[in-house]
């Protein structure tokens, strides 16, 4: 943190640092009285009181193990399935269009597959996974998949598209020049770099495809959020606040470890000598170079962290 | 085909509706986000603590997840809106986006060149006049395009307001799909086409703009 926004202010001097000082203080101590507030206001509607029972001792006969069961083994479970079932499919799938938009010498069908991961890119998950249940007729759990395919396909397409255009121009001009054909060069020489590159926005896309299983919500498919409401619908309203608690912790702890994960793999892939050096420099990779860093803007993570040139 | 041509007056008011949460969250999000921004790279210890953790928490938590709180939870610390529908998920879009705005924000900021800051510093601007006088101005250029890709997320981000009671064109086809399966296919389409409307000129627009700051460099 200190080292990429430290340029904007001088180190302190000693009066800098006493007011510093000063400002510090006062702004923990705002906002330490902001939270005490709203901790007071919490307590005040009774947040804090016997409802937390519903976690160790619950009402209605039920036990904390049927609730904890619930939870985590349904409706974790389900989320964790739905993803687990659509992140391999859509690697698959995107991987394959940005391959065909790269290395298909027909024009007609890179061109499909350009315009097939524009569209794909440009609708709503939700409307996606609302084609699949009312119009095809799926189940709530295929409804799901289908919409997290669809869209992170694209994504992925997309992602992996700007790691090809980032390569060095001699990786595909080497692989062409021993006699593969244009499709050959970029599954074999080019795909597997570009993926290399582009590690760290797949494994942050990962964050975003689990988010979104949170939409099954909306089609019927009983997933963790699902199944807070459903418990809540059992015990009461009254009980909801724990219950919510619970799964917003499981939802943000399990993202927040996927984006550890995504920051570490960058901060390895900058230390590390083998990967291909993305060329923001010379006027043929800036495309991708910049393409990259959007997705890595857009993520949150990557390349975008460092300051330029 | 049918029902999409003649149930065209009632998906024009859903089409409105999206855009008006678009245009309404994505302004308070821009605030907000900038805000946030200049506290990430603020030399007060605590503001960049408070903004780390606020995108760090929003960013990791599923949109559904916020309109989920702000619809069923809320009530229960005191804030009850008024009627439910366009307000919550008006906070739920802009607490969401915000984050994001923050983080294609910094972005911008880092990609100033060290020597900007430094030659206001140099001329003896505080951190203030630097960030806004230096640094911002330049900084929005470069995050154009990023916060057009987030606006473009924004866009669709709205449809998770059809499972919190509002109407909107996502919410319009579920009801229309509902009545008329058969027509399904063709109702997909044209509000398909109605977020294609709104995202794919956004997304034009980001890329020429970023070919501009490319130049620029």
């Amino acid at each position: 943190m200190s080292s990429e926004s430290s340029v904007l202010y001088d180190a302190p001097g000693p009066k800098a640092i006493r007011r510093d000082r000063i400002y510090n203080i006062v702004f923990t101590l705002g906002f330490l009285a902001l939270f005490g507030y709203l901790a007071y206001r919490m307590y005040q509607n009774g947040i804090f009181d016997e409802r937390w029972l519903v976690l160790t001792d619950p009402p209605k006969g039920q036990s904390a193990g049927d609730v904890w069961h619930s939870l985590l083994a349904r409706g974790l479970v389900a989320t964790l399935t739905a993803a687990a079932i659509a992140a391999p499919i859509a690697l698959l799938i995107g991987g394959s269009l940005s391959v065909v938009r790269r290395g298909a010498t027909g024009r007609v069908l890179s061109g499909s597959a350009a315009v097939t991961t524009e569209l794909a890119r440009g609708l709503p998950v939700l409307l996606l996974m609302f084609l699949a249940k009312l119009v095809f007729g799926w189940s709530p759990l295929w409804s799901v998949v289908f919409g997290l395919v669809v869209y992170n396909a694209a994504v992925v397409a997309e992602i992996l598209r700007a790691g090809l255009a980032a390569l060095p121009k001699g990786q595909r001009e080497a692989g062409l020049s021993i006699g593969l054909s244009p499709m050959r060069t970029t599954v074999l020489i080019e795909l597997p770099q570009a993926v290399r590159i582009m590690l760290p926005a797949l494994v942050s896309q990962l964050v975003v495809l689990l988010k979104d299983t949170s939409l099954g919500y909306i089609v019927g498919y009983q997933e963790l959020l699902r199944v807070v409401k459903l418990n809540r619908d059992y015990f009461g309203d009254y009980y909801l606040v724990p219950l919510f608690f619970v799964g917003a912790i499981i939802y943000i702890l399990i993202n927040l470890s996927i984006s550890r994960l995504a920051i570490w793999l960058e901060g390895r892939m900058r230390r590390s000598k083998h990967v291909a050096k993305k060329d923001d420099g010379s006027s043929a990779m800036h495309e991708g170079g910049a393409e990259a860093k959007r997705y890595a803007a857009n993520t949150g993570y990557g390349t975008g962290g460092t300051p330029g040139p | 085909m049918q029902t999409f041509i003649e149930e065209f007056g009632f998906i024009w008011g859903a089409f409105l509706a999206t855009l008006s949460l678009t245009a309404l969250s994505g302004i308070l999000a821009l605030v907000a986000g900038t805000v946030l921004a200049a506290f990430r790279v603020s030399p007060i210890g605590p503001l960049r603590t408070f903004a780390t953790v606020y995108v760090e928490i929003v960013r990791n938590t599923p949109l559904t997840l916020m309109f989920f709180f702000w619809v069923f939870v809320a009530p229960a610390f005191g804030f009850v809106f008024p009627q439910l529908g366009f307000w919550p998920a008006i906070v739920s879009l802009s607490i969401y986006t915000s984050a994001f705005v923050c983080e294609a924000m910094r972005s911008g900021i880092n990609s100033v060149g060290i020597g900007q800051a430094e030659a206001a510093r140099s001329i003896g601007f505080t951190f203030g006049q630097t960030l806004t006088q230096v640094v911002l101005p330049q900084a929005w250029r470069s995050a154009i395009p990023p916060l057009i890709s987030v606006l473009i997320a924004l866009t669709k981000n709205t449809s998770v307001a059809a499972g919190f009671a509002y109407t909107e064109l996502t919410a319009s086809s579920q009801r229309l799909m509902n009545a008329n399966p058969v027509d399904g296919l063709w109702i997909f389409f044209g509000v398909g086409l109605m977020y294609l409307v709104i995202t794919i000129p956004l997304g034009v627009l980001a890329g020429r703009i970023e070919k501009k700051v490319a130049f620029a460099r």
